[in-house]
């Protein structure tokens, strides 16, 4: 068995059909004939519901038809032969369409035998091509009904009607299944093909049931109650409910009761079978069990968001994983995560045990499941499971031997996979180191907040435990955080320096901060580095001192060059390069940091060039330990000063404050201005544009050069020594805008890249006039966040703030959806050795990867210029551009 | 009736049918048969102004962003 099971095999064709009432019988064991499904002594009764030849689900009984144990038995179906004849509810539309479209004397289809010909052509064309039928078959049912008189024996045809839930009615009375059901016997095959349907899988009057197939019990398990009661599964209650009606049926037409009474039961058996089918059909009162739930039939398991499809088959469930709330731990490497105690004692990774591990293990299992590297299974050589408790673990450890398993709990050192949802990119799901930790929080590194896209503000994230050697060491090579580094994204480090790591080394490596002895060696005591350069000079009492930059230089390698502009540049016109006076130009030679001050371009994530540079160069291996030792030393040189930021540190001068609001009422007389120039037709219209766009384009502009100044005053008052601006210029966080905006002016409130218009007619708010085209009464915001806002400024802000939360959810829907339908269409594409991209047949999509065969993990941010900088790190010469 | 090249036009890369000699080296260094080629409908338009017919491979060269000059073959099929 298990050598079939190993060879592949292909689907050649699906087909699809319509069981038919010998089809059902042949697949039957046994035909269904009592209600009843226990006898007294709880055995199940024969040509029962829970006949033993319809499968097993008890442990240890062995199933009647097959022979195997519950869970090898697959189940066999029954049948229940049904006495009249019922319609299946999932086939009433095709049912109607059917019956409107065949005479109702010699169910011929209502069209001339020449036209039948042609359609019969054209289906089989279709089908040749592979195209859909669909089409075709709707125009022939639309063609066919609107025949009045039958071609073929001139019977004049009725309208018939549907009526919920599946009465047909034809000239006021109901046609009964067993009419309906000879009408569609009395079809020739090419007729049952002009309706879409192959007559050897599907003919119409199987759409009319006369037996029904029995689920197997595997289908259908009963659960025993603590009580030893038997609770049974819903559908067998429905099938419970099907056998007594028909019963009862037959016994009443054997005794001859009158019309009246076989018609209800009739009906009474429609209505089991079809809530057996579907328990929410309209117009039909669901069945209900005892306690008057609405019970859950066939297609009530197969629907929806838990039903089988999406909730069991799509949808994947895992052992081995924890989930929890992350927290930051700086002095974590990027490669770990922080595991609760609570936690590693409860997940395991098995070990074989060998001669070489057999003390190892034995120790294990001595201390039992509650101490904690300890173990909480052992496997015996025989496949038996074992728990390991306080009680037997001495006797278990005494007994392991070697080709038993032991489950062990995890340690410091295994690896195992960490991932936050959503899951957008390769690096949402990574593998880290354990270190067992106390309190409840999985615990990670901060610098490794980007590729999750995590934040501490109560994000959970999840954890797996790699169940075997292969997944381990392949998530060693390849899944590793160091592994990660480089986004192939945009080519550059996704993981990196965030907030303080970046004003740390900003405030480090800024100034020429003189450093005493103590606090060199503290700033680098988490580091690696254990010695101390020469230092920069003595102070005036012969102590000597070290800059900055020389510490941060001890983390860089010995060989290390490099050059760049750093966040902190001003953008002069004329680059003085290492001369630069704001130490924006980095010069790096032989691992020396020369000048420039390190910032979120240097060793940030997303943009650190050093960070880059030194994964490109020397490897993951010390860019990770770089990326650690970076990270520790920026938190330590940021605590020496410390760095904070409160209201206060808005606080401008007087003087500026009277600046700025000069230059906002100049403004307003510039806007009033235009406004009076609009209004005496003096305004001439800009290119392409009418008069009132024209104005609305020219107030805007004004009004933002005035905010972009009244910040530029803001900014020379709030120098380089406000915490804020170091925040901003360095690129921890926030933007010279923010700052602007809490100190000078909030600005312009925009809806669509438009001034605010909505409101009333003529006018945004009561308080102005109406036609006033003014700053202020369509969402100039002149206050800033400190001096606080009017209330028609506050609701203009409220309007412009609303727009941009809407805007982040649908976007974030929308780009969801785009995601999914993008990822669905290029799974199954592969980058092949040769560089070609090509799909599962082998069907070439791409001839090269991205038509030049570039990884982009290593080029430099897919810069085509790298080539330059390798050339002058071989020639020492610069590249003429 | 067609006064036009559409060869002419910017948006439309350089079409070629290519020669069996040349076609047989493509199909070598990928390992493939020509099945396995990206294919393209004898209907298209560029397809009948070169007159390639169904079983020719054509060689596509495009601009391409990232590598300048970007080579495609397609099959032809009915």
């Amino acid at each position: 068995m298990d050598a079939m099971a190993s060879i592949p095999k292909r689907v050649g064709e699906i087909r699809f059909g319509l069981l038919s009432p010998r089809e059902v019988r042949k697949m039957s064991i046994t035909p269904i004939i009592t209600a009843d499904t226990y006898d007294d002594d709880g055995y199940p009764i024969d040509m029962g519901l829970m006949d033993m030849r319809l499968g097993v689900i008890d442990p240890g009984l062995i199933c009647k038809t097959c022979g195997s144990r519950a869970g090898d038995c697959p189940g066999h179906f029954g049948h229940i032969e049904l006495v009249a004849p019922v319609i299946h509810v999932g086939f009433n539309k095709l049912i109607l369409k059917s019956l409107r479209s065949i005479c109702r004397n010699c169910s011929n289809f209502l069209l001339e035998p020449q036209r039948k010909n042609e359609y019969l052509e054209q289906l089989q064309q279709l089908k040749i091509m592979g195209h859909s039928t669909d089409d075709l078959v709707n125009d022939l049912f639309k063609e066919a009904r609107k025949t009045k008189v039958c071609p073929h024996c001139n019977e004049e045809q009725v309208e018939i009607k549907f009526e919920k839930p599946s009465d047909y009615i034809e000239n006021g009375e109901k046609l009964t299944p067993t009419e309906i059901r000879e009408r569609f016997e009395n079809m020739s095959d090419d007729d049952v093909r002009l309706m879409g349907m192959d007559p050897s899988n599907a003919r119409p009057e199987w759409m009319i049931l006369t037996v029904l197939p029995v689920p197997p019990v595997t289908v259908r398990p009963s659960i025993t109650l603590e009580s030893g009661q038997r609770s049974e599964d819903d559908l067998t209650h429905k099938m419970v409910d099907i056998i007594r009606i028909n019963q009862r049926f037959q016994e009443n037409r054997e005794a001859g009761a009158p019309q009246l009474i076989l018609e209800d039961l009739w009906e009474l058996l429609q209505y089991h079978v079809t809530t057996f089918f579907d328990n929410e059909v309209s117009g039909v009162p669901p069945a209900r069990h005892r306690s008057g739930r609405p019970l859950k039939t066939l297609t009530q398991r197969l629907k929806g968001k838990e039903g089988r499809f999406r909730g069991s088959l799509s949808g994947k469930r895992v052992n081995f994983s924890a989930r929890t709330v992350i927290s930051p731990d700086p002095n974590l490497s990027i490669n770990e995560v922080g595991l609760p105690y609570a936690i590693a004692k409860q997940m395991t990774l098995p070990v074989n045990v060998i001669s070489r591990n057999l003390e190892k293990m034995r120790q294990y299992v001595a201390r039992g499941n509650d101490v904690h590297p300890g173990a909480n299974y052992v496997i015996r050589a025989d496949g038996r499971r074992i728990k390991v408790t306080d009680v037997n673990c001495t006797d278990l450890a005494e007994k392991l031997d070697i080709g038993w398993v032991v489950e062990r709990q995890l340690q410091d050192g295994d690896i195992v996979i960490f991932n936050r949802q959503p899951s957008l990119h390769k690096m949402s799901i990574m593998a880290h180191h354990v270190k067992v930790l106390p309190y409840k929080t999985f615990r990670l590194n901060p610098a490794v907040c980007p590729p999750y896209n995590a934040d501490f503000d109560g994000d959970e994230m999840n954890l797996h435990v790699l169940q075997t050697e292969e997944a381990r060491a392949e998530a060693e090579i390849l899944m590793k955080i160091q592994e990660n580094i480089l986004s192939p994204r945009f080519g550059g480090p996704i993981i990196g320096g965030i907030h303080d790591h970046i004003s740390g080394m900003f405030l480090l490596t800024r100034t020429d901060n003189d450093i005493s002895k103590n606090d060199a060696l503290d700033l680098l005591r988490k580091s690696h580095i254990r010695q101390l350069p020469e230092p920069a000079g003595y102070r005036d009492d012969g102590e000597p001192y070290w800059t900055g930059k020389q510490i941060f230089s001890q983390l860089l390698p010995d060989d290390l060059n490099l050059e760049y502009v750093a966040e902190v540049c001003f953008k002069c016109d004329e680059c003085d390069r290492e001369n630069c006076e704001n130490d924006a130009y980095v010069i790096i030679e032989n691992g020396e940091l020369i000048t420039g001050t390190i910032d979120e371009k240097g060793i940030g994530a997303f943009k650190g060039h050093i960070v880059d540079k030194i994964v490109k160069e020397y490897g993951s291996t010390k860019s990770a330990e770089f990326i650690d030792d970076m990270t520790r030393l920026a938190i330590r040189a940021i605590m020496r000063s410390g760095l904070s930021f409160g209201i206060s540190d808005e606080d401008i001068p007087k003087e500026a404050q009277m600046h700025i609001s000069e230059i906002i009422s100049n403004a307003e007389d510039e806007v009033k201005r235009l406004i009076e120039a609009y209004e005496a037709r003096e305004l001439e219209p800009l290119p392409g544009r009418t008069l009132d766009e024209t104005i609305e384009m020219k107030i805007m502009q004004k009004l933002g050069v005035a905010r972009d100044k009244t910040g530029d005053v803001a900014g020379n008052h709030l120098g380089l020594d406000n915490s804020a601006v170091i925040m901003a210029k360095s690129g921890a966080r926030g933007s010279m805008l923010n700052l602007t905006q809490m100190a000078a002016s909030v600005g312009q409130q925009a809806v669509r890249g438009e001034r605010i218009r909505r409101g009333y007619t003529g006018r945004t708010l009561p308080h102005f006039s109406k036609g006033d085209l003014g700053a202020d009464a369509h969402g100039f915001v002149k206050s800033s966040y400190k001096s606080g806002l009017n209330p028609t400024e506050y609701f203009f802000h409220a309007v412009g703030g609303r727009e941009g939360l809407v805007d982040t959810a649908v976007r974030t829907s929308q780009s969801g959806y785009l995601q999914r339908r993008l990822v669905n269409a290029l799974q199954d594409l592969e980058v092949q050795y040769d560089g070609s991209v090509r799909e599962t047949r082998g069907v070439i999509v791409q001839f090269k990867y991205g038509e030049d065969g570039i990884d982009s993990t290593k080029s430099d941010y897919s810069n085509p210029e790298t080539i330059h900088s390798i050339v002058k790190s071989v020639t020492g010469k610069e590249v003429e551009q | 009736m067609r006064n036009i090249s559409l060869l002419d036009h910017e948006l439309i890369p350089k079409h070629e049918i290519l020669a069996t000699d040349e076609l047989q080296t493509v199909l070598n260094h990928y390992q493939i048969d020509k099945e396995q080629l990206p294919k393209i409908k004898s209907s298209d338009p560029i397809i009948q102004e070169i007159g390639a017919l169904e079983g020719d491979v054509v060689k596509i060269i495009r601009k391409s962003q990232t590598a300048g000059e970007g080579l495609y073959y397609r099959l032809v099929i009915k």
